[in-house]
Formats: C-alpha cells, structure tokens, sequence
C-alpha cells in the first residue's frame, strides 16, 4: 500500500494512504483525545473533542472522521483547539451529573479521564439536568439516561453488531435521549441483555446490575451455605484486572481467593460444560440419525436463547433443549451434589461467577425451578467479583492454590473451551467424532473454527458420515445463519452461536472495557489452557461418568431429561 | 441568516434581543447530533436571555465570545456553523449595546422589558385617568386631576398608557 505523507506539529510522517488523522496522529505518537470513536465501530463524529487545525482549512476538523491527503499539515496544539476541546468538554460536564465519586464507572469512566487532563476544573454554564428516573426494569442492565453523551456508540453496538436495535435515539437538540425502542422500559424492548452496549458506553449510563451486598447478606447469613460456580471465561479477565497477563493466574488461587471472601464451597461450571456436550452430542446425534429438525443450533447462549426467542419464535424447534451449563449446574448443585455432600438443599445458595449479564435473566427466568428450588439464586459478573476483592484487599495472584470442592468440579479442556468463539463446536466434535466412529481421534484441535472471523465453517467426515458445522459469534452473524435455517436453506447440521465478539471471553460482565483486540488475546489463552489439560475431551471427565452412573442412570424415569433440558417460549417483541 | 431576505431595523430593535432571536431559532432546529452545537446553541441562547434580562456580566461576554468560535468552527453542519453569526455580527458592530445592557443595565431601544423604568412626570400629567382605564394590570393610581404614579413591581412594561397618554407624560428609560 502507498504511503502518503504529512506533517503533524512540524514532524514529518509517512501513513497508509486512507488513513484517518486520527491513525496518523497515532502513529507519530500523539494522543487526540475521542469520546465517540471506538476502535471496534464506524466514524460517528459527533462529539467533536477530536478536533484539529489543518492548514486550508477555515473550521477545525474531526481528526477520526478526516481522512488524511498528500502533503496535509495538521496541528493539534493550536491555542484554539485546544479553547474548543476545553469549551466541548465544559458543555458536556455542564449537562452530566457530577456525582463521579459515587457513580459505577468512577475510576473508568472516558469522560473523566480526558477532564482531567484537559484540567477542566469548573464550568461556565449552570448545571442543567433533566432529572431522569433510572432505569432497573432489566435483571441484567442498569440504565441512568442522565448520564448519557449521546455518542451514539450503544446505539451501534446495539443496531449493527447485535442487530436487536433495543436502543435509539428520541427527541431533538438539547432533549436528545438514548431511549430503549419506543420509549419502553429496556426489559420490555428487544433488549437480549447481551451487556455489549455497558462496554460500548464511555460513561455510566448504562452498567451492569449490581448485586454484591445481596452476596454479602447471603455469605454472613449461618443458615445459608454458599456454593459457588466458576465459569470458563471468568480467570483470564480477573488475572487482566489484577494487571497480570491471563495465564498467570491459577485456577487454585481463585479459589483461595474466594474462600477468603466466604463462599463455604467452590465448583465449576466447567464440569456442567462438560456435561453440557455429554448431552448436545447424544441430542445432535439422535436428530441426525432420525432426521429430527436440523440444523441444530447451541443453547449455551442466553442472549442468544432470548435472540431467537423474540425474533424467530416458528424457529425454535432449531435450539437444542440442553440448557447451559449454568443452569445444569444449578439443577444438579440442589439434586446430586447437595445429596453427595449431605447437605439440605433448602440451605443451598447457590451463587455463579459468570462473564455475562444475560446470565442473570436466565438464572430468574420462571422455568429454572427443576431442583424445586431456584436451580441458580445469584449471578455475579467478573466485573462484580473483581470489585469485591479489591474492596477485601485480596489480590488472587498473591495466594497459594486451594483445591476445589469435590463431585462437580473436575474438568477437561473441551470445558475450558467453552469461553471462546468456537469452542463448544470444537469440544462437540471431539466427543460426537469418537461416539461415531468409535476410535480415539487423531487429532483434536478444530482449527477452522478457531479465531475471530464472524462465521466459522468445518466439514467434518466421521466414517462416511459428512457433518457440516458452524460457529458465529455476534448477534447479527447468528442471524444470517437463523434466516438460512428458517428458509430451509441451512447446509449445516450443527451451528454454534455466541451472542458476544469473540465468545465468553468477550461477554458484556466482563471488566471495563474491552476491545476486539484484547478478546483475540484471550482467545489465544484458552486454547493454551486446553492444550495443558491432561484430559481434553468431555467423555473422559471422570465425575461425569460418577455423576451418570449414580445418577441420572441410577434413577427410573428421565431424571436427565427434567433437569438438563428446557424449552423454550415466544418471548413478547415490539412492533 | 436563513432565507437570505432583508430586514431593516432602526433604533427601536435591541441587537441584544435580535442575537436573542436568532439564537431562539437555531437552538430549537438543533437535532443534537454533534455535541457544539446541541449545548453550545444551548448556552449561548441562555447567556443572551441572561444578558436581556440585565442580569448579564462582563465575564458572560467573554464566555459567548469564546463560544461562538468554538460552536462555528467545530459543529458537523451548516446550521451550527453559522448559528453564532448573529452573535458574532452584533457583537462586532454593536457591542456597545450589549455594554449597556451589562454595565448600565439599560436597553436603549428599550425592547428589553426587564430593563426598562415607565414613569410619568408629574409636572406634564394632568390626571385625565385614561393611563388608569387603559393599563392591563392596574399597576397605576391617582385621583382625577392629580398626578398619577406607576407602581413597578405591578407594571408589566407593556407599554400601552405610553401610547394613549395625551400630554407625554408617560416615558421609559
């Protein structure tokens, strides 16, 4: 590519022709500071803190909106960009609430950070604030309209990445708002609770749901014996916010780390992962081999269940009815573990340290009650979890390792897989090929489903038996593979969908604030965890075999039927 | 401004109130897009009513300075590009009108209600009672054939005893 070149306060630069002077700026090593830009979404151009003087021209232009051309000189520390980035500053914290100190991104927040260091010490303007009523219809998603920009970057996430447009604008000029669609409360929109629009947002207008003094009211309670599930995902993002790389963190010292918080016993959601492909690959079979509906989509999801619950409801024979791996656990953690503890079930509080908001909705939604309790009676996010251990002054990577509890925590790196794009296909292949083909694979690594490209396809050839599969993360990927199968034009037979950019590791109840760049690494890590298990596929986790054999085996009826699988319902969607 | 028509004024329109007017127009056609303009026009429309209500400080007129060459040179469209024209405009060619209204608390054209003072001089009134009759708020008293007096924290400036007053009695300052 040619190289075009130009001059930014006096330094002389060769950039890619077509970049922005934003990317140029970048590379000669100084910092504009943006609001609306996100590296993972279109120019909007709306916020205008980005301005720049090039010469020639009378208005000061977007440095992330301007597109640099042979022999541009730029200056981005011209007295009057500098008087307009201050004076737009001024404006937007003029109609912002100024409770930062108390506010949910306090310390992370976009519109803080530049303040402070463009010195914005007081406002000219009177504080003017519509005093907007918060809104706490969503189990998952907080949303304080009042402290809104207006960016625009929620929107997108929203419209174009996620293609469930819950978000948009209403109103005009100084009234603009970022309403859920039609004016409604969130949880009565579209809105699938996926949590990618708390990472788009720069402020804290909307966040996660908070429910850490409930945790700490359960922990601090003698009646009540706290169990706890780990997912997948949850170790490389806690490692991040402790400022180590992911694979520095051990699995045992989170343990540790949570006994020291009080929960009375740690498990893992990946031994429920396991089961969970235990269960799909016995379901995928049985619908291959007596032509049941196919394709057959994953249900690990949640927002990806209620995706396809409001936009595709005639569509739904397509879902597997496993349910995740949470909601597994949940109903076993009251049934067979609480039986192999001797414990009563009725003291279980059973708590899961997910990084996902949609997991919530899920855990509260009516039918999670097979345990005849609730099978889940909390969900914390990463980004809850991270919080509490700091407020405990407990930083994991300090600590030695503690083993987990017993009978539903051993795990193989089919489980570990889980957290990435791809990964529940890949570990599904694994067992599915062996069942079929009844020899131990050769090689276990699926690398075509592997990365961040939208849709992955591989072609699988099990003793003569072709199997066409798909894996595609972001809501707006799963929806041209769900179109494909609602026409009856699906070439595949089994499609993994994950609603967040790049799977789990990405998931909206991870900490602040990610990019796709950072979740390609965590990709990477999983797949370096999967590759250390000594036991990388499901079949071969040895508490699985228990947990079938004294059981659900053991027991006449369907016991694994009534608390493994679900179904699924039309969920109510705006015109 | 808009319709690129001509408008003539002459000393009774107050440039402060027609900055005000414009201002009032461009705020409300602001979609509140870009951030400049949607607070900028915003603000600039306040610091002017502050400034018609003679309430306005010389610090407010840095600041309007200051933000209308922010909000022209940064909005992403035509219309915040040129919404601080007026301002810019009058301030330019009439900045003493807008002095008057922050130091001498005056508005000479005396459009500005809030900085105006009716009076009647009791040398000229003749007490004919028609300022009485014809005032909105019954701001004025006095008996007939005496002279009458306005009481200011009832008038509501409106002027119409000033226009009915026979003998010039009746003046704002």
């Amino acid at each position: 590519m040619s190289e075009t070149n130009v001059m930014i306060n006096g330094i002389k630069i060769g950039v890619p022709e077509g970049a922005s002077i934003l990317q140029a700026a970048e590379a000669a090593g100084i910092k504009i500071p943006t609001l609306c830009f996100h590296p993972d979404q279109e120019v909007k151009a709306n916020c205008r803190i980005c301005v720049v003087e090039v010469e020639g021209q009378k208005n000061l232009m977007p440095a992330c909106a301007t597109k640099i051309t042979e022999g541009m000189v730029i200056n981005t520390t011209a007295s009057r960009v500098l008087e307009a980035r201050r004076m737009i500053l001024e404006l937007i914290l003029a109609h912002h609430p100024q409770d930062c100190l108390h506010c949910a991104r306090g310390g992370s927040c976009e519109l803080q950070q530049i303040s402070s260091e463009y010195d914005v010490r007081f406002s000219r303007f009177p504080q003017e604030n519509a005093e907007l009523s918060l809104d706490h219809s969503s189990p998952s998603i907080v949303r304080d309209p009042n402290k809104c920009i207006l960016c625009g970057r929620c929107i997108e996430c929203c419209t174009e990445t996620q293609t469930v447009s819950a978000l948009g604008l209403a109103h005009r000029g100084f009234e603009s708002q970022v309403v859920p669609s039609i004016g409604q409360d969130l949880f009565e929109s579209p809105c699938v609770m996926c949590g990618q629009c708390i990472h788009a947002c720069p402020v804290g207008a909307i966040s996660v749901r908070e429910q850490t003094d409930d945790l700490l009211d359960a922990i601090t309670d003698p009646d009540k014996v706290v169990v706890t599930q780990i997912a997948p995902a949850v170790r490389l993002a806690i490692a991040e916010a402790f400022g180590a790389a992911g694979d520095q963190l051990l699995m045992g010292q989170l343990v540790s780390a949570l006994k020291m918080l009080g929960f009375d016993h740690i498990l893992h959601t990946n031994f429920t992962a396991d089961l969970t492909i235990m269960e799909e690959a016995q379901e995928l079979l049985e619908r291959i081999n007596h032509h049941g509906t196919l394709p057959m989509f994953t249900s690990c999801c949640p927002a990806w269940v209620r995706f396809a619950e409001v936009f595709y409801p005639s569509s739904l024979e397509h879902l597997s009815t496993c349910k995740s791996p949470q909601q597994m656990f949940g109903a076993l953690v009251k049934t067979y573990w609480a039986q192999k503890a001797g414990i009563d079930p009725e003291r279980i509080f059973s708590v899961s340290i997910m990084p996902c908001t949609a997991k919530k909705y899920e855990a509260v939604r009516p039918e999670m009650i097979d345990s005849q309790y609730a099978d889940v009676d909390m969900v914390l996010t990463t980004h809850e979890i991270v919080r509490l251990l700091k407020m405990a002054g407990i930083n994991p990577l300090n600590l030695p390792e503690t083993e987990f509890d017993p009978w539903m925590s051993e795990y193989t790196g089919s489980a570990v897989l889980f957290g990435a794009s791809g990964g529940v296909m890949e570990a599904a292949l694994r067992t599915v090929c062996e069942k079929v083909t009844g020899k131990p694979l050769e090689k276990l690594d699926f690398v075509e489903v592997r990365g961040m490209k939208g849709i992955k396809e591989a072609t699988v050839d099990m003793n003569g038996t072709i199997v066409k599969v798909a894996a595609a993360h972001t809501l707006s990927k799963a929806r041209v593979l769900m179109e494909q199968a609602a026409a009856g034009t699906s070439p595949y037979h089994f499609i993994e969908i994950m609603a967040c950019p790049g799977g789990c590791i990405g998931g909206g109840g991870q900490p602040l604030t990610l990019s796709n760049t950072q979740r390609a690494r965590r990709m990477n890590d999983i797949y370096t965890e999967d590759r250390s298990r000594k036991l990388r596929k499901s079949h071969e986790n040895h508490e699985i075999k228990l947990l079938y054999d004294d059981f659900l085996h053991e027991a006449p009826g369907h016991r694994a039927h009534e608390l493994l699988h679900t179904k699924y319902s039309l969920k109510k969607k705006n015109p | 401004m808009g319709s690129g028509g001509l408008v003539v004024m002459d000393e009774d329109t107050c440039m402060v109130d027609v900055a005000r007017y414009f201002l009032h127009f461009t705020q409300e056609e602001s979609c509140g897009k870009c951030a400049p303009c949607r607070e900028g026009t915003m603000r600039m429309l306040q610091i002017l009513e502050k400034i018609c209500d003679g309430k306005g400080t010389p610090q407010d007129l840095d600041t309007l300075e200051s933000l209308c060459r922010v909000v022209k040179t940064t909005s992403l469209c035509g219309l915040g590009q040129s919404a601080p024209n007026p301002v810019l405009a009058t301030l330019r060619y009439f900045r003493s009108e807008y002095e008057a209204h922050i130091y001498d608390k005056k508005c000479h054209a005396g459009v500005c209600t809030e900085l105006l003072d009716i009076t009647i001089n009791a040398d000229k009134c003749k007490g004919c009672t028609v300022c009485v009759d014809v005032c909105p708020t019954g701001a004025i008293k006095g008996e007939r054939k005496k002279p009458h007096v306005i009481d200011p924290a009832v008038c509501i400036k409106c002027q119409a005893c000033m226009v009915k007053c026979k003998f010039g009695a009746i003046s704002r300052g």
